[in-house]
């Protein structure tokens, strides 16, 4: 009973959190940076921060992750990290040869005032920087938003640094498809390939932290979107947004740079957000939706109805990020669950209100909220008040699961003791297949576990 | 000053790369170059590894989310008691705590998780963030502790002060000064141990205290695996300490023997030699009681005859195979080259975080003549190495363990994510059994790279249906097992 200590009775805090359910804004640029080709990610901080960041996606991903940091000291955090970024600039184009750089700030960097951007020119000007390579940057201030805010921040910095245009149209879409999996990455390129859309999806972890192995080390391996494809981007005739969070901000930064209009969805997860996504891409390119589709779709809907009678008024508890949440409960009431309690440490106005429109007074008691002290301790305490079926979340949740005895089914980031998640994709009709699946498996594996001999079933 | 041949190594860096011909000079204790990707973490980190297994205090860190979410529960420090140290606290500082200081939330936060967790002492980590807005988190904690009655440590953690060895300084300063010394020690008797610098990962401080315990020797405090705020306040009136982990707690032992008279000794817990030359010197030590030193003999023989032929078994499987070694402190080096040797292997790379001069003679002694030693190396250097050197396992942790898979070699993690005990005699089977888990695993032999002779690399690669055979291991080296060396 690790969370022995959580009491029942909940008390106004607003000094501390305990147990977040949220991290710092500089891993998730450092995420976006590895979907693009040839990148090598860099921290402006201490050297604790980009080693930190490092291990959590290593732990999530189980594959190496690149990324060099400003090493600050004492001394550069007196004086400014100028001297510190100029010199590592220098030093990963001659050693590491990336075809470019991605740097983020930290709240040391950006506290101490510095200028990145002028930094960053200065660089180019010293001539620092080789011929032909790229320097790209955004502001990721750890003590703003979250982990995700980064991740966005970053696919501005993206957009900023390497959308081109053509000079005409190109006849594509851009899909920005926010911090998922690169699972969901690969399975987003194949939906628009099925559909016979050509798409430039940007930032693409899929090939990056998914590698096979070769019995080579890669410092930049084969995927990542490339330079050539973001220089097109400006030129395409749409941009679809999946995530309010994590992409809307970079779509319409493409909009103002280039006048690419652009449309933000949730993301694809369970039936219906696919169901949207589908119809966008098809309205977006101007194909129509193939026949096999529907039957992905129908199949989806087959394995709901074989299985309702384990989902039916079910209670789920779950966290992550907004996102995620959002077409997640949504799901959740299409399969006849209720998501009775919903927390994320990402913050953002919207996010309650669309999860009480979307749950639209469906289910009684409902309990949601985000930003700070929006923690996993709010969230046991909420569960031990109104205890759930179920669990959904990061590996965070298992000490509640544990605890509390509730199926859990690890979805999110970070996923530090299970695999599948790189690999399996959760959005679209299958990911939502294999979302139930996993569902269904922690629910019926418990009902069995409980089951009295006597009705102990072979069939289910 | 002689690795200047191979591609892949900064001009500045080649100054702490060994690469095992020419004369031995090795420059170390030096600040990463900026932009390298070092495997390196911060002074936060090094102060929160430290002082985190004490179980029974609570661990604030006073910051931006970021700090605490990582730090979270992130190695097995068992408790044999309560488990509050596994929870993560963060005043989860807002940009408006940036602009306007965050002394007061850091006092209410205090105030508030005292109230609700009652635990015996509170550690408050300082980020990089506070250092630069100057929030006096010492006037905090003295304050809270004079309001709430028990000990409220500030901990000088800034990560910018430089790499993980200033936080172990940070994390042993705020005990000496904090705690040492302000508990009643007159009921400890003479023979009595602390012991330093280990952190109850998978449970071996218990297996460490159990082989004392035999002894006739009783262990007043725990630095920190399994720590109690109690014994820490106590821990004055041991009559020895012993410190393993050099790096991170030799400050504390220095100021022990400064302030209180306190002899220390250096132990590792690693290995046969190692392991009992840690009980021997102990009973050496202790000379008024000559019982003592026999019943080390007895534990030593016993524990040895009962270990030897599961080892001996398993060597039989890895009797010339290679290793690569990079770890946080380099003492713990020492002996993972040594308990290698015991299992018939030889460690032909071999390197640490932030070992000193001397660490680097040390080791540059005991491993062989042609031997690659790093300091402070990146996985570039590390992937050329293994490569160059055609290593079988790799030990090191988190950050290298896919790196070494990427490459086709086995690996065991000897950092603070193993989950198995690998100190004492029984570690050392678990150890041993570990690597061989690793080195015989049948995945190396599909591996592209094990499937042409590894070494020299202008030789023709064998086609991918030609299976390893016994004939072939000896070339290649590889890691099924089947062949002698």
């Amino acid at each position: 009973m690790l969370l022995r200590h959580t009491p029942e009775k909940i008390t106004e805090r607003n000094a501390v959190t305990i147990n977040p359910a949220k991290t710092c804004q500089p891993i998730g640029a450092m995420y976006a940076a590895l979907g693009i080709h040839g990148c090598l990610p860099h921290s402006h901080g201490s050297q604790g921060c980009c080693s930190y960041h490092r291990s959590t996606l290593t732990r999530h991903f189980k594959d190496p992750i690149m990324a060099g940091t400003s090493s600050f000291t004492e001394g550069s955090s007196v004086f400014g990290g100028q001297a510190n970024l100029l010199a590592a600039l220098a030093n990963m184009f001659t050693i590491y040869d990336p075809d470019m750089v991605a740097v983020h700030t930290t709240c040391l960097s950006e506290t101490i005032g510095d200028d990145v951007n002028q930094i960053v020119r200065k660089a180019f000007d010293d001539g620092r920087i080789p011929e032909g390579k790229k320097v790209i940057f955004c502001n990721t201030p750890s003590y703003i938003g979250s982990h995700v805010t980064g991740f966005s921040n970053m696919v501005m910095g993206i957009v900023k640094g390497l959308a081109g245009t053509e000079g005409e149209a190109v006849d594509q879409i851009n899909i920005i498809p926010g911090w998922v999996e690169p699972s969901d990455m690969r399975e987003i390129k194949r939906i628009a390939a099925d559909m016979g859309i050509r798409a430039v999806v940007f930032p693409d972890t899929s090939d990056v932290v998914d590698t096979p192995q070769t019995g080579e080390f890669k410092m930049y391996p084969d995927g990542g979107t490339t330079v050539a494809a973001m220089a097109t981007i400006g030129s395409s005739r749409k941009t679809l947004a999946l995530g309010t969070w994590a992409s809307e901000a970079g779509a319409r930064q493409l909009d103002i740079k280039c006048k690419v209009p652009f449309e933000t969805l949730d993301l694809p997860i369970g039936l219906s957000a696919t169901d949207r996504f589908i119809e966008a891409l098809s309205a977006a390119a101007g194909m129509p939706v193939p026949e096999a589709f529907v039957a992905e779709r129908g199949r989806l809907v087959d394995v709901i109805a074989d299985m309702s009678q384990y989902l039916y008024g079910k209670k789920v508890a779950l966290f992550g990020d907004p996102d995620q949440l959002i077409p997640l409960t949504e799901f959740l009431l299409d399969l006849n669950m209720l998501p009775q309690h919903i927390v994320s440490g990402t913050p953002g106005k919207t996010f309650e209100r669309r999860i009480r429109e979307i749950t639209e007074g469906r289910v009684p008691n409902l309990n949601v909220k985000n930003g700070p002290q929006a923690d996993m301790f709010l969230l046991h305490q909420w569960i031990k008040n109104d205890p759930v079926d179920l669990l959904i979340g990061n590996t965070y949740g298992k000490y509640i699961a544990r605890d509390e005895d509730i199926p859990f089914v690890r979805f999110g980031f970070p996923i530090l003791d299970r695999v599948g998640h790189s690999y399996f994709p959760t959005i679209g009709y299958t990911g939502g297949i294999r979302l139930l699946e996993k569902i269904l498996g922690v629910i019926m594996d418990k009902q069995d576990r409980d089951a009295p001999e006597p009705s102990f079933e072979l069939v289910m | 000053m002689n690795a200047g041949s191979g591609i892949g190594i900064l001009d500045k860096r080649k100054a702490q790369v060994h690469d095992g011909s020419g004369a031995f000079a090795m420059a170390c204790e030096k600040a990463s170059v900026a932009g390298a990707v070092s495997q390196r973490a911060c002074s936060f980190c090094g102060s929160r590894v430290v002082l985190y297994p004490i179980a029974d205090a609570l661990h604030l860190v006073h910051g931006p989310i970021g700090c605490a979410a990582y730090t979270w529960d992130i190695r097995g420090a068992l408790s044999s008691g309560p488990s509050l140290h596994r929870l993560s606290f963060s005043t989860d500082m807002q940009e408006k705590d940036v602009v306007y200081g965050g002394e007061k939330k850091l006092y209410q936060a205090v105030t508030e998780l005292v109230a609700q967790y009652k635990p015996n002492g509170v550690f408050v980590y300082a980020t990089c963030i506070v250092g630069v807005i100057g929030d006096d988190i010492k006037a905090v904690c003295k304050r809270a502790q004079s309001a709430l009655g028990i000990p409220v440590i500030p901990v000088d953690s800034e990560g910018f002060k430089g790499s993980k060895k200033a936080g172990y300084h940070a994390a042993c300063d705020s005990l000496m000064n904090h705690l040492v010394g302000t508990g009643n020690s007159d009921d400890i008797g003479p023979h009595t141990i602390n012991i330093l610098g280990d952190f109850n990962l998978a449970g071996e401080i218990w297996m460490i205290e159990e082989y004392y315990r035999r002894m006739g020797i009783e262990t007043v405090c725990r630095i920190t695996g399994d720590g109690r705020i109690d014994d820490v306040r106590r821990m004055h009136g041991a009559a020895l300490n012993l410190v393993q982990c050099s790096g991170s707690v030799t400050r504390l032992a220095e100021a022990l023997k400064e302030k209180y008279g306190i002899p220390y000794m250096r132990v590792s817990y690693f290995g046969i030699e190692d392991m009992s030359k840690a009980l021997y010197d102990v009973a050496a030590f202790f000379d008024d009681d000559p019982e003592i030193m026999r019943r080390a003999q007895a534990i030593v023989a016993g524990e040895v005859s009962r270990i030897m032929p599961e080892l001996r078994r398993l060597r039989a499987d890895l009797e010339g195979k290679r290793a690569a070694i990079y770890t946080g402190g380099a003492f713990k080096v020492f002996s993972l080259v040594r308990s290698l040797r015991t299992i018939g292997m030889r460690a032909v790379v071999a390197g640490s975080q932030t070992g000193t001069r001397e660490d680097y003679e040390q080791l540059h002694d005991l491993c062989e003549e042609d031997a690659v030693l790093l300091d402070d190396t990146n996985p570039t250097e590390l992937a050329k190495f293994i490569l160059e050197k055609d290593v079988d396992l790799f030990i090191g942790g988190v950050k290298e363990r896919p790196l070494a898979y990427k490459l086709g070699v086995a690996f065991c993690d000897h950092n603070h994510e193993r989950k198995i005990a690998l100190a004492g005699f029984e570690g050392l089977v678990n150890f041993a059994r570990e690597v061989h888990a690793s080195v015989t695993s049948p995945v190396w032999k599909l591996v592209p790279r094990r499937q042409r002779p590894a070494l020299p690399p202008s030789a023709v690669p064998l086609p991918l249906s030609a299976a390893c055979s016994p004939a072939m291991c000896g070339g290649c080296k590889s890691a099924c097992g089947k062949g002698a060396a």
